[in-house]
């Protein structure tokens, strides 16, 4: 009962919204008013535009958009566990007498505006910028316009934006991980790289599955931290960039909306794993 | 050997990997907000410390620079209505499903996690999508955004309570409806007391989501009036702005970290008064799964 006014609520804002972006993708539009007409109805509905955007990803000029989306993704969710996992490990199991000041550390860029951190990068990354002065300091070249539509700008924003993100899920599984496991590890000869690589490692898997998907998911659909790193830089363009040009510059809403079916059914594995984990879960601490 | 040294044993390259992480994610924010502090219009180095962006400058300081001030204003509304409209259906959903069995609560199980998974774009599109072909009655801008935040952070609510109920358990509950409480007293008496640190990490988290929404916001903006902090980060950073930008990030800054701390000393109360601890990273871990 007490759960009717959500349910309704995610209905009716959620399902329908979700639903309203098919109507338009599978929909007409208007010849001379270039406006949307979705079809509501699913036995009209019209697959052409649908097609046409399917063959550009694979084909045409969005392939390189969707390769280059996959390519940052898999860059900055590498940073993320390259830096992740040390932090969260040893804020779960060596921080000491410090933990409770580290763990305020990790959680406060929770509460940062997220532009204000990419903001606080755009100041950093000024030709005459404190990156490129220190940079000056050891003798290196000074004088990168970083902000000038590189690929390394953008997968650092990623991993700067992202990481906080990765550390807490990971933390999470970490701390919880039966240290006497470890213990029997050790106690039965193994060295402590051997430990970690057969008892530690694997122990952590779903935090590392849980913190990788809450990370790739959204960083899918980013398209500001690219353009705001950039200028919209052509040259960085991600999906998202796409979509929100679609939509929002171009009479060609349709266009857009298939682009999001698109990438909703590419990540449509991730979320349902993510989903069948957490409900899992949920049960087990209810039981 | 005695084996606690090794579980605690040092790890010097960890620490430092970890320490220099834990500068690296707050130093840049900490040079922004000194960077709002610029006497001058630089926005890449450190000039004599003023006040001028934040109200010296008659015309582009924050004080007197209107669109900065609406989109303050702005942000505050929708973060302070959608905390009041969001939590306690979040709150009444996560008791909903608690005890709702059988097929049916699988799916609003999965329906609940949903906008959780669902990439920001996806949930701005639709909300774009739906607002200007189908609910054309609802006003545009501040309505819409505010329906917006509502439906996506729902469900922050809900797990963080549910994480609580987990912890709670039913025996309170029925012990209650033992002694003669309705089912109605019993939830009101007994649960929602309980359940206080986990309504107050709620409140917090969907504040700081909703002040923090970039996308959902932008997607149903219809112009300058409608405008959010950042939006206007996000746009001003473009043009050939002033540190003003900086000031406005950073007085936001300042407001949810007060409110951080104010939710912080509460929750530190109600614990006292026999509550559980909720674990340092408050209600925060529950939501990574």
């Amino acid at each position: 009962m007490f759960a009717v006014p959500g349910v309704g609520w995610l209905i009716a804002f959620f399902v329908v919204s979700v639903y309203a972006v098919m109507a338009v993708a599978f929909g007409g539009v208007d010849p001379f008013l270039k406006t949307s007409i979705p079809a509501w109805n699913p036995l009209q509905w019209d697959f052409t535009t649908m097609g046409n955007v399917i063959h550009e990803v694979f084909n045409g000029y969005l392939r390189e958009v969707f390769v280059r989306t996959f390519v940052f993704v898999a860059l900055s969710l590498a940073g993320c566990v390259a830096i992740g996992y040390p932090v969260a490990y040893y804020a779960a199991r060596k921080a000491g007498r410090h933990k409770g000041l580290l763990l305020a550390a990790l959680v406060l860029p929770f509460w940062i505006s997220y532009l204000m951190r990419m903001l606080a990068w755009t100041n950093l990354l000024q030709p005459d910028g404190l990156v490129n002065q220190v940079l000056g300091w050891f003798s290196l070249p000074d004088n990168r316009n970083w902000l000038d539509g590189d690929w390394y700008t953008v997968v650092i924003g990623l991993i700067y934006g992202y990481v906080p993100f990765f550390i807490l899920p990971l933390y999470s599984t970490l701390e919880r991980l039966d240290g006497r496991l470890i213990e029997a590890g050790r106690d039965l000869g193994a060295s402590a790289r051997q430990t970690f690589l057969r008892v530690t490692l694997p122990l952590s898997v779903p935090g590392l599955m849980a913190a990788s998907v809450i990370t790739v998911l959204p960083m899918f659909g980013d398209y500001y931290t690219n353009s705001y790193l950039t200028s919209g830089s052509p040259r960085t363009e991600m999906v998202g960039n796409q979509i929100e040009n679609y939509l929002r510059n171009t009479g060609q809403p349709q266009t857009g909306a298939s682009l999001v079916l698109i990438l909703m059914a590419m990540l449509f594995v991730l979320m349902v794993y993510y989903m069948v984990t957490t409900i899992r879960q949920q049960r087990a601490a209810e039981r | 050997m005695n084996p606690f040294r090794r579980r605690h044993g040092k790890a010097p390259v960890l620490a430092m990997v970890t320490w220099v992480y834990v500068l690296w994610s707050l130093l840049p924010v900490l040079i922004a907000v000194r960077i709002s502090l610029n006497n001058g219009r630089s926005r890449s180095s450190f000039q004599p410390m003023s006040f001028r962006w934040y109200w010296g400058d008659s015309t582009a300081s924050l004080l007197h620079d209107d669109s900065m001030r609406v989109a303050l204003f702005n942000t505050l509304e929708l973060a302070g209505l959608c905390m009041l409209i969001a939590t306690p259906i979040g709150v009444a959903m996560a008791i909903g499903l608690q005890r709702w069995r059988g097929r049916t609560s699988n799916a609003a199980n999965g329906l609940m996690l949903v906008p959780i998974v669902t990439p920001e774009i996806v949930f701005g599109v639709a909300l774009f999508l739906v607002f200007t072909q189908l609910y054309t009655g609802f006003p545009d801008g501040l309505t819409r955004q505010l329906l917006g935040h509502v439906t996506f952070t729902i469900s922050f609510v809900v797990v963080i309570v549910r994480g609580r109920l987990a912890a709670i358990g039913t025996q309170y509950e029925e012990a209650a409806r033992d002694l003669g409480a309705s089912r109605l007293q019993a939830i009101r008496l007994v649960l929602l007391p309980l359940l206080s640190p986990a309504i107050f990490a709620s409140v917090m988290v969907v504040f700081a989501t909703s002040v923090d929404d970039f996308v959902i916001s932008s997607f149903l903006s219809t112009g300058a009036s409608t405008e959010t902090v950042p939006i206007k980060i996000y746009s001003g950073a473009r043009a050939g702005s002033t540190p003003a930008l900086n000031a406005l990030a950073t007085v936001m800054l300042l407001l949810t970290l007060a409110a951080v701390a104010i939710a912080t000393v509460v929750l530190k109360s109600i614990q006292r008064r026999g509550g559980e601890d909720p674990g340092p990273t408050g209600g925060l871990a529950g939501l990574s799964g």
